[in-house]
C-alpha cells in the first residue's frame, strides 16, 4: 500500500461520514464511552492533532477502513482470478484483471473524485444490468434450451456415461483398489471366491495367495499396496477411469469400478472416435455424425439424446414469424397485449383520477378512512389476488356467481371474450389504487389560486377540471402512464395466475390461449410445457417485446414534451 | 485498539489467504498429477481428502426430506469422514436449477427428485447411471422400472407414489368394483340427501388433470406411448389417440358437466379437498398426500381399489422418488459408494417413509411400513400401476391432453373429433 494521501481522505467513498463523527458506525463509538483502561485518551488526542492538519477527525479510520475494504476486494478478486486461471476462461480472466486494476487505480491515487464515487455504481451497472441485456441478446443467437444445454466435449462426454451398459447377466464382482509403483490396479473376487487382478493397460489375470477378509473378498496381494477408502476417495478420477478388458474380445467388455468396492462388465452402447467425430452404435453400426444443428445425427436424421449449445444466427427471430404453430396466435397475441396494456392503463387512470378528485374535496369527512380502504388491492401482492380471483370468478363455486348471481353459471374465465373482460377488471382492480394515489398526491400539489381565480370568473367545476385541473395534472403524471404502460405490458402475474393465458386458441397446437400477452407466451416458450424449454427461441421474443416498448416509450416520451410545452 | 484489531484481521487474512493459495496450489497440483495419468505415488495416495477437492458431497434436497437424511450422512461421516452436506432448495425451481448448473460445474453431486425427470436430465446430458447390482432385487419391482431410462438405472428409488380411491365409509359402507358401481353408489348417496356429490376427482381449470383421470382411461384400454423391446417407453409409438382412447374420450362427455356430472371442471384440487372434508361425497380419487388431512378431520375412510371404466385394470400412474448423481460431479466415486451403499440401507428408507409417509420403495422397509393398512393400501394399487412416462417426449403430451379433457368434460365440440386432433397435435410435437 502506497502512503495515504491525506488531503484526499474525507472524500473517499470508504470514509462517508468524516465530517459527523456522532453519525458514523456504530462500533465507532464516541471517545468518552471508552473502557478506562483502553487508550481513548491517547488516540483522541491524536485524532485531534490531524483533525486539526487535516480538517477531518475521523480521517485515520477513514484511511485504515479505506485500506481494509479495498484489502477485503483485493483479496477476494484474486481468489475469483485464481479460479478463473484455474478453469482457464481467459477471456473472463483478462476482463476481472483490468476491472481489479481500475478499482485500485481510482481508489489509490490522488484526485479523480467523481470516479471513486461512480466506480461502483457503474460496476453495479455493468455487471446487473448490460451483461444481463447482452447476455440474453446473445442466447437469442444460440439454440440453448433442452438438449442444447452445454458444449459438445460435455454432451460427448455425458452420451459416452449414459453408453454404458452392463453386460447383460454377467456377475457382480467385488473389487479393492491396489498400488504398485506409479500404476493403480483393481483386484477383483468374482461370486466364486476367483481372484483377479487388472488395471487399464494389464489385461486381467488370475492370482493366487491374495489375501481375504471376512467376506471372501480378496483385498491385499503380496507386492501392491491397498488402498484404504480414504486414499480411494482421494484418488477417485483416476480410479473411476480404470477400465479392465475382460478379455482379448473387447465385445466382452470391461470391467470397471464407481463406488471402490464393487465392480461389474460394462460394454458402451456406443463408441466414440475422435479422430472422425463419430458415435458409432456397438449393435447396428449406425454411424451418428455432428449435423451441425448442435446434435449427433445418422442418416435418417435421428438424432442422439444429448446436443450441445451452437449460434443458429437469426433462425429464432426468423422462426417467432415463420413458424406456423407461433406465426397465427402471435398477432392475435401482440393485438391483445396492446388492448390490454392501454385499456389498463385508460380505466385505472380513469378510475383512480375519479376517485382522487372526489376524496379531494376540502369538507369530506372520514377521507383518511376512505383513502386507507381505498390502497388496500394495492398492498396485496398481485400474484395471490390473481389465484383469490381466479377462485372468486369459478363458475359454479365462484362466490360471484354463487352469492352475487344467484347460482349462475357464467364461465368467467372459460370464454374467450369473458375471460379478456375479467382480466381487465381484475387488473383495474389492481392497478388503481396506484393511480389514485398519484393524481391524489398531484392534485394536491397544483396551485389552489388557479381554482379559485376560475371560479370567480364563472367556470362550472367540470370545466374547471377539464379545461385547467387536468392539463396541469397530465404534466406530472404523464411520465408514469407511459411507465404504467410498459408495466402492463409485460403484466405477467394478473394474466398467468388468473387465467394462465386461457382459454386456449383451437388453430395452434401450441399452448397459447385468448388471454395470453406477449410475456405469458415468452414464459410459455422458455419454461413451459410443450416440447422442452427453448431459451434462445424466448429470447429473440423478449427482444422483439423490447423493442416494441422502448419504441412506444420513446414515441410517448416525445408527446409528453409537446405537453409541457403547450402549458 | 481500532488499528490493533485491524492488524490483526489483515494478519488473518494474510494467513488465510496463504492458505487458500497453498490449498489451490495443491488442487492444480493434483490435477496436473492427474492429466499425467502416471503420476500418484505413494505421496500422492497420501494426500489429504481436501487437497483433492473431495471432503464433501453436496445434494439438493427439499425442506421435508431434508431432516430424514441426518442419520445416514452422519453414519456415512462417521465411516468415511466425508460430510455430505444437505442444500434445502425450492421444490419447484430444483429440476431446471440442476439442469442449467451441472454444466457449470456449480451444480451438487446429488439431487432428490421424482423419475420422470430423468428424461429431462439424459436429454441435457446432466445425470450418471446407477449401477445397484444385486441390490435391484431389494427393491419393489416398479420402482425399479420407473428408474429405467434406456436400458439403464439411473436412480436410487425410495418412494412410491400414486393415487387411490378414498371412500367415506360412513356414507357409503361397502367397496365397489366398477366405476358404474361407484357412480351408482354415489348418486344413490345423493338421492338420499347423505352428500352432495357423487364422486369427487380434482381439476385444474386451466389445464385439466391427466394425471388423476389417468386410471379411468387406461381401464378402457387406452395409453399413451408403447413400449419398446428393453420395456421403456417408446415415443414412437403414440397410442393415446387410438380406438380406445377415442372410446374414453367419449365416455368423458359422459361424465362430463353436459352430462352426467360425474367429472365437474368446476372442482379444483381444492374444492374437491374441501367437499370430501365436509363428509359432502362419498368418493374422492385423490394421493397420500390428502390422506393426514382426512383423518385430522376424523372422517371414517376406506382405500378402495381404483374402479374400472371399461373392464381393464385400472392402472394408476406411479411416481418413484429417488436420488440422482449429477454427471459433472467431481466427487463421483464417494457419491456412489454413498447411494449405492447407504442410501439403499433400510435405516436410510426406514426414514425417509417417516418423514414422507409415501410407500417405501425398498421391499423391506414397505413391508413394515405395510403395518399401516392406508399405506399397505396405497402400495398393493401402486402394484398394479404403470410408471409415469419419463421420456422428455412426454411433456409434449401433458398441455394437449389436459386441455383437450378439459374441454371435452366441459362438452365443447365433439369428443371424438377433439380427441383425434389433440392426437394429430402431440405427434405433430414430438416429430413421431
Amino acid at each position: 500500500m502506497p502512503e495515504p494521501d491525506l488531503h484526499e481522505l474525507p472524500a473517499s467513498p470508504a470514509s462517508t461520514t468524516p465530517v459527523q463523527p456522532p453519525r458514523g458506525a456504530p462500533h465507532q463509538k464516541a471517545p468518552h464511552q471508552m473502557a478506562p483502561h483502553q487508550k481513548a485518551p491517547h488516540q483522541k488526542a491524536a485524532r485531534r492533532k490531524i483533525g486539526n492538519v487535516r480538517g477531518g477527525p475521523d480521517s485515520i479510520k477513514g484511511t485504515i477502513l479505506k485500506i481494509v475494504l479495498l484489502g477485503v476486494v483485493d483479496a477476494f478478486a484474486v481468489y475469483v482470478l485464481m479460479m478463473l486461471f484455474l478453469s482457464q476462461s481467459w477471456a473472463a480472466l483478462a476482463v476481472s484483471s483490468l476491472v481489479v486494476l481500475a478499482i485500485n487505480w481510482f481508489y489509490l491515487r490522488g484526485g479523480g473524485l467523481p470516479a471513486k464515487y461512480l466506480a461502483p455504481g457503474v460496476l453495479f451497472l455493468l455487471v446487473f444490468q448490460v451483461l444481463v441485456v447482452f447476455f440474453s441478446g446473445y442466447i437469442a443467437f444460440t439454440n440453448y434450451g433442452d438438449g442444447h444445454n452445454s458444449t459438445k466435449e460435455d454432451a460427448i462426454a455425458a452420451i459416452q456415461l449414459t453408453a454404458q451398459k452392463r453386460v447383460p447377466d454377467s456377475p457382480t464382482y467385488k473389487a479393492a483398489v491396489l498400488t504398485k509403483g506409479d500404476t493403480f490396479y483393481l483386484l477383483f473376487t468374482d461370486p466364486s471366491g476367483k481372484a483377479q487382478i487388472g488395471s487399464t493397460e494389464a489385461p486381467l489375470t488370475d492370482v493366487s495367495g491374495a489375501g481375504k477378509d471376512a467376506t471372501g473378498k480378496a483385498n491385499s496381494l503380496p507386492g501392491y499396496e491397498t488402498l484404504k477408502f480414504q486414499e480411494i476417495v482421494a484418488n477417485q478420477q483416476e480410479i473411476l477411469k480404470i477400465t479392465v478388458p475382460v478379455s482379448e474380445n473387447p465385445a466382452d467388455g470391461t470391467l470397471r469400478t464407481a463406488d471402490g468396492s464393487t465392480a461389474y462388465q460394462f460394454k458402451p452402447a456406443l463408441s466414440y472416435d475422435a479422430a472422425t467425430d463419430t458415435f458409432t452404435d456397438s449393435e447396428t453400426g449406425t454411424a451418428y455424425r455432428d449435423n451441425g444443428k448442435g446434435a449427433f445425427a445418422d442418416a435418417d436424421g435421428e438424432t442422439l439424446a444429448t446436443g450441445w449449445k451452437i449460434d443458429v444466427g437469426m433462425e429464432n427471430f426468423a422462426r417467432a414469424f415463420t413458424d406456423p404453430s407461433l406465426r397465427g396466435p402471435l398477432l392475435g397475441v401482440i393485438l391483445w397485449t396492446f388492448t390490454f396494456s392501454v385499456a389498463s392503463v385508460a380505466l385505472t387512470f380513469a378510475m383512480g383520477l375519479f376517485l382522487a378528485t372526489t376524496f379531494n374535496r376540502e369538507d369530506l369527512r372520514g377521507k383518511k378512512v376512505y383513502r386507507i380502504l381505498m390502497i388496500l388491492p394495492y398492498a396485496f401482492p398481485a400474484f395471490l389476488s390473481g389465484l383469490v380471483w381466479s377462485g372468486i370468478l369459478n363458475p359454479e363455486f365462484g362466490w360471484l356467481n354463487q352469492t352475487l348471481l344467484g347460482g349462475a353459471n357464467i364461465g368467467w374465465l372459460t370464454d374467450p371474450v369473458l375471460a379478456k373482460i375479467s382480466v381487465l377488471v381484475v387488473n383495474v382492480w389492481l392497478g388503481f389504487p396506484y393511480m389514485f394515489l398519484v393524481c391524489t398526491g398531484a392534485l394536491q400539489s397544483l396551485p389552489t389560486e388557479i381554482d379559485e381565480a376560475a371560479r370567480m370568473d364563472g367556470a362550472s367545476p367540470w370545466r374547471v377540471f377539464r379545461s385547467i385541473k387536468l392539463p396541469l395534472l397530465l404534466v406530472s403524471v404523464a411520465p408514469l402512464l407511459i411507465s404504467s404502460f410498459a408495466f402492463n405490458f409485460n403484466n405477467f402475474n394478473v394474466i398467468y395466475m388468473l387465467t394462465g393465458g386461457g382459454p386456449r386458441f383451437a388453430d395452434t397446437d401450441r399452448d397459447i390461449g385468448a388471454t395470453d400477452i406477449l410475456i405469458t407466451l415468452v414464459y410459455k416458450v422458455a419454461f413451459g410445457q410443450g416440447t422442452g424449454r427453448d431459451y434462445g427461441l424466448a429470447s429473440a421474443l423478449a427482444i422483439i417485446i423490447f423493442i416494441i416498448v422502448a419504441t412506444i416509450s420513446a414515441i410517448s416520451f416525445k408527446q409528453t414534451k409537446a405537453l409541457e410545452d403547450v402549458n | 485498539m481500532k488499528v490493533h484489531n485491524t492488524l490483526a484481521t489483515q494478519t488473518t487474512r494474510r494467513v488465510f489467504a496463504t492458505g487458500a493459495i497453498s490449498v489451490v496450489a495443491a488442487l492444480a497440483l493434483s490435477a496436473c498429477g492427474g492429466s499425467a495419468s502416471t503420476a500418484p505415488s505413494s505421496e500422492a495416495t497420501k494426500q489429504d481428502l481436501k487437497a483433492a477437492g473431495a471432503g464433501t458431497i453436496t445434494m439438493w434436497v427439499d425442506a421435508e426430506r431434508s431432516p430424514a437424511l441426518k442419520d445416514i450422512t452422519e453414519k456415512f461421516k462417521s465411516d468415511t469422514g466425508i460430510e455430505v452436506k444437505l442444500v434445502v432448495k425450492d421444490f419447484a425451481a430444483v429440476r431446471d436449477d440442476f439442469i442449467t448448473q451441472v454444466p457449470t460445474g456449480q451444480g451438487p453431486d446429488l439431487i432428490v427428485g421424482p423419475h420422470d425427470w430423468i428424461g429431462k436430465f439424459v436429454q441435457n446430458g446432466v445425470i450418471a447411471p446407477v449401477e445397484l447390482g444385486d441390490k435391484a432385487s431389494q427393491f419393489q419391482d416398479s420402482s425399479i422400472k420407473a428408474m429405467t431410462y434406456n436400458g439403464a438405472v439411473y436412480g436410487v428409488p425410495y418412494a412410491i407414489e400414486n393415487i387411490a380411491l378414498l371412500r367415506n365409509s360412513s356414507i357409503v359402507d361397502s367397496k365397489a368394483s366398477t366405476l358404474d358401481e361407484v357412480v351408482a353408489n354415489g348418486k344413490k348417496a345423493v338421492a338420499e340427501g347423505k352428500a352432495t356429490f357423487p364422486f369427487l376427482v380434482g381439476m385444474d381449470p386451466k389445464q385439466g388433470d391427466p394425471y388423476h383421470l389417468y386410471p379411468l382411461q387406461s381401464s378402457m384400454g387406452s395409453q399413451v406411448f408403447g413400449k419398446n423391446a428393453d420395456g421403456g417407453y417408446d415415443a414412437k409409438q403414440l397410442l393415446i389417440g387410438d380406438a380406445a382412447g377415442v372410446e374414453f374420450a367419449r365416455k368423458l362427455a359422459a361424465w362430463g358437466d353436459a352430462g352426467e356430472k360425474i367429472i365437474n371442471s368446476n372442482i379444483t384440487g381444492d374444492i374437491a379437498k374441501e367437499k370430501f372434508l365436509a363428509g359432502e361425497s362419498p368418493y374422492f380419487l385423490t394421493g397420500p398426500w390428502n390422506v393426514p388431512d382426512v383423518q385430522k378431520k376424523g372422517i371414517k375412510f376406506a382405500v378402495d381399489e381404483l374402479p374400472t371404466a371399461g373392464g381393464e385394470a385400472a392402472q394408476p400412474f406411479i411416481g418413484v422418488n429417488g436420488f440422482f448423481i449429477s454427471a459433472k460431479s467431481a466427487n463421483a466415486l464417494a457419491t456412489n459408494e454413498f447411494v449405492t451403499n447407504y442410501l439403499t440401507s433400510e435405516s436410510a428408507q426406514d426414514s425417509m417413509y417417516t418423514a414422507g409417509g409415501r410407500p417405501p420403495a425398498l421391499k423391506a422397509s414397505f413391508e413394515k411400513a405395510a403395518s399401516d393398512p392406508v399405506v399397505e393400501a396405497f402400495g398393493k394399487i401402486g402394484a398394479t400401476g404403470v410408471p409415469m412416462p419419463a421420456i422428455p417426449e412426454m411433456s409434449a403430451v401433458w398441455a394437449d391432453w389436459g386441455a383437450t379433457e378439459l374441454a371435452i368434460i366441459k362438452g365443447q365440440g365433439d369428443p371424438a373429433e377433439a380427441w383425434t386432433k389433440m392426437a394429430a397435435s402431440i405427434k405433430s410435437k414430438i416429430g413421431g
